[in-house]
């Protein structure tokens, strides 16, 4: 085990991957000359040379195509978007090719393609900067999405990702790649696609949280030990497919459940859970699941509206009570 | 200049209606002839419809309040207008009938409605039960009634510690039996309590007013209904209408009563009152209780105008869509319990009527003809009448009446 950032865990990933496949290359703005925009890719350039490691123009529909279409002829290409707010230019290729390319062809091609970059907000950004694509990109068949929250689920489900056969997308956030945690350094350490961990185990309130969420349920969970309840907290890692099956096992001892995310009400991850969980754990809830999401709204540029806007661990501890009726 | 909307006489019967619904807010415009509320009369939801135009400045009853005739439900008028004297007027007993509920408490029941919907976090779950709805339902988590079922507990004994008394885990966990049962056979079981319906009311007060203002009499005869019997028989295969026994017994009351004036007739202290028109009365069972529409000019009908009548009123009856008028003005009223089995029973009047026929069921039964013991078809009626009006003697004539008719059905015909 070696303690690394999550940025230095991202790039072992991939780094360890391209030693063992020639085929798999790194293309985006800023990743080769520049070592990335946030460093991910550090180092890099000087290991596997320009062909493997390729400098963009900004034009993500571009680069995503090239992408696909490399993937669709047999190479094994990681897509760095500067974020995924730039992604949106280059949905076309993600929603209409890359995650259908399988199914119309009968099979017969596949599109080993990993998107990866930064989602979701990172202060004060204002409102085309802020917003969250992992419920957006999970609606869509032939798509894989994974959205991590620490370090050594970074790598293990990257170094999944890349050997991946599908289209994944891959998403961190600007405000956790210092994050440090513990991370195995087996070069064949990886964590399966479509496995939730318990990260914290309680016996009063299941809370879902994933991606920089997970941090903030820590909060509220290691707040609310103070006053003696004990919440369990489940990172469901990848959003799809999505593992109901740990997250209502752990509703069946809790009976009780809160899900947080980052991203809007409707139609999002947390509805999608909570529809879920009704149908799977009906006779073992004892309360309404409660989410706490952003609310139906854009992100505001103001910091004290934005610090409203973002879910907090207070509003995860009003949630919390509400399900346990302590308030 | 504001306007008040009172509750309005629906029915010439009610004394009070409750607000069904309300179809507008304070501060919506109104045209002269919109519907604002249903409300719901002893006899029928009724829509309540506004004769002035203007902004609904506020609403003095909520939906569930029953509000007394004449006061005052709304009050209508221009925006900014000041109304501080009708609301006045509303408080001091002019208002709503729930005396608590004056102006100034709906308006802070209002408001701290509005407080508790406010969340901005957890607002599209919040439902807008204020709990005092009681729809008699046992509120509790999925959770809380697999438990209570495993644990042979009935959730009507525990008492929910949740919003709106929703039982949840804790209050299964933590529940004890009142008294541990001796034996366990016997459960305990609370009891449970349902508002009166306005229907409910006024069938109480009716039938009590009959039942104890006018002195109830009762003569049974035992009908021979073979003849009816094989009449239908031949007249269903004619008719586009299908016939059934009671259309048969209301059309021989009919042409009875037309014979014996003194049993259509209504007591009114001085006077008695002869009625000219025979319009008869046709009990009719619904799930709120019952009520009593009307066959207009029955005498002068045929069978299958009447079968088609009573028909169509029974179904509207059902579903609660008669008008107040089609309930109104008879002259005689037939209950038929005949299709529960019933052999015989007394009905109390239906004022104003004079008397009230109760058919019970055709039976079959061994008679005896010609010295011989042979099947045959028998129906027992009971004729309960008003002593004030109407004598023992006469009774018994109206019934010989309506027995020579089933039992020669063809003299209806002439």
């Amino acid at each position: 085990m070696a303690e690394l950032q999550f940025r230095e865990a991202i790039r072992a990933a991939i780094d360890e991957e391209m030693a063992q496949d020639e085929d798999i290359f790194v293309m985006g703005e800023e990743v080769a000359e520049y070592d990335g925009a946030y460093k991910v890719t550090e180092g890099l350039l000087d290991k596997y040379g320009s062909k493997r490691m390729i400098d963009t123009p900004i034009s993500e529909l571009g680069f995503a195509g090239i992408g696909v279409g490399a993937a669709m002829n047999g190479l094994r290409p990681i897509v760095e978007f500067m974020t995924f707010n730039f992604a949106v230019l280059a949905a076309d290729q993600i929603i209409n090719h890359a995650s259908k390319a399988k199914y119309m062809t009968g099979g017969q091609v596949n599109v080993p393609i990993v998107f990866r970059g930064p989602n979701a907000s990172a202060g004060q950004l204002s409102a085309t900067h802020s917003v969250s694509y992992d419920a957006m990109y999970a609606h869509f068949p032939g798509l894989k999405v994974i959205y991590t929250s620490e370090p050594a689920d970074a790598k293990g489900l990257l170094k999944s990702a890349i050997r991946d056969d599908n289209p994944v997308l891959f998403m961190e956030s600007e405000q956790m790649y210092g994050l440090k945690g513990e991370v195995p350094e087996e070069d064949d350490f990886t964590i399966p696609i479509g496995k939730a961990k318990v990260k914290r185990e309680g016996s009063d309130v299941t809370v879902v949280a994933h991606g920089k969420m997970y941090h903030v349920a820590k909060q509220a969970a290691q707040q609310l030990d103070k006053e003696g309840v004990d919440v369990e907290i489940i990172d469901p890692r990848t959003v799809k497919p999505l593992d109901i099956e740990t997250i209502v096992k752990s509703i069946q001892k809790t009976n009780r459940c809160v899900i947080v995310d980052e991203a809007h009400p409707f139609g999002g991850l947390a509805a999608e859970v909570g529809y879920l969980i009704q149908r799977e754990a009906f006779d073992y809830l004892d309360a309404p699941v409660q989410r706490v999401t952003l609310p139906d709204t854009n992100a505001p540029f103001a910091k004290n509206l934005f610090d409203e806007w973002l879910p907090s661990p207070d509003q995860v501890i009003d949630a919390i009570n509400t399900v346990t009726y302590r308030k | 200049m504001a306007i008040k909307v009172e509750m309005p006489k629906l029915s010439d019967t009610m004394e009070e209606g409750v607000i069904a619904k309300w179809n507008v807010e304070e501060g919506d415009d109104v045209e002269s002839g919109d519907i604002i509320a249903e409300v719901e009369t002893d006899k029928a939801t009724m829509e309540v419809e506004v004769f002035d135009a203007g902004t609904i400045l506020k609403i003095l009853a909520d939906e569930g309040d029953a509000v007394p005739l004449g006061n005052i439900m709304a009050i209508i008028g221009e925006e900014d207008e000041d109304i501080s004297d009708l609301l006045e007027e509303a408080e001091s007993g002019g208002g709503s009938a729930d005396e608590s509920s004056t102006a100034d408490d709906v308006e802070t029941k209002a408001d701290e409605k509005d407080d508790e919907e406010y969340d901005p976090v957890f607002n599209e779950l919040d439902n807008n039960d204020n709990g005092q709805a009681d729809d008699g339902r046992i509120k509790a988590s999925p959770l809380a009634r697999k438990m209570a079922e495993e644990q042979g507990i009935s959730l009507s004994n525990v008492k929910g510690s949740g919003p709106h008394g929703r039982i949840i885990k804790r209050d299964i966990e933590s529940y004890e039996p009142s008294r541990a049962p001796a034996a366990a056979a016997t459960v305990s079981r609370e009891d449970t309590e349902h508002r009166v319906s306005q229907m409910r009311k006024t069938i109480a007060r009716r039938l009590s007013e009959s039942k104890f203002s006018s002195p109830h009499f009762y003569e049974t005869i035992d009908i021979d209904m073979q003849p009816v019997w094989d009449a239908r028989k031949q007249i269903n295969e004619v008719s586009d209408t299908k016939i059934s026994f009671n259309d048969i017994v209301v059309k021989a009351c009919a042409t009875a009563l037309r014979q014996h004036p003194d049993i259509n007739s209504s007591w009114q202290e001085d006077r008695i009152i002869e009625h000219g028109n025979v319009n008869i009365a046709v009990a009719v069972g619904i799930d709120e209780g019952l009520v009593t529409p009307v066959i207009d000019n029955t005498d002068q009908k045929g069978l299958q105008q009447i079968a088609a009548e009573g028909r169509d009123l029974i179904e509207r009856a059902k579903d609660r869509s008669l008008q107040p008028e089609e309930m109104e003005g008879s002259t005689f009223t037939v209950s038929n319990l005949g299709m529960f089995g019933i052999e015989e029973f007394t009905a109390i009047i239906n004022p104003p009527n004079a008397c009230i026929l109760a058919v019970g069921a055709i039976r079959e039964v061994p008679v005896v003809e010609d010295g011989e013991v042979v099947p045959g078809k028998r129906m027992k009626v009971t004729l309960s009448s008003d002593h004030r009006i109407v004598d023992g003697v006469s009774a018994a004539k109206f019934l010989n009446t309506l027995k020579g008719m089933l039992e020669n059905p063809l003299g209806m015909v002439l």
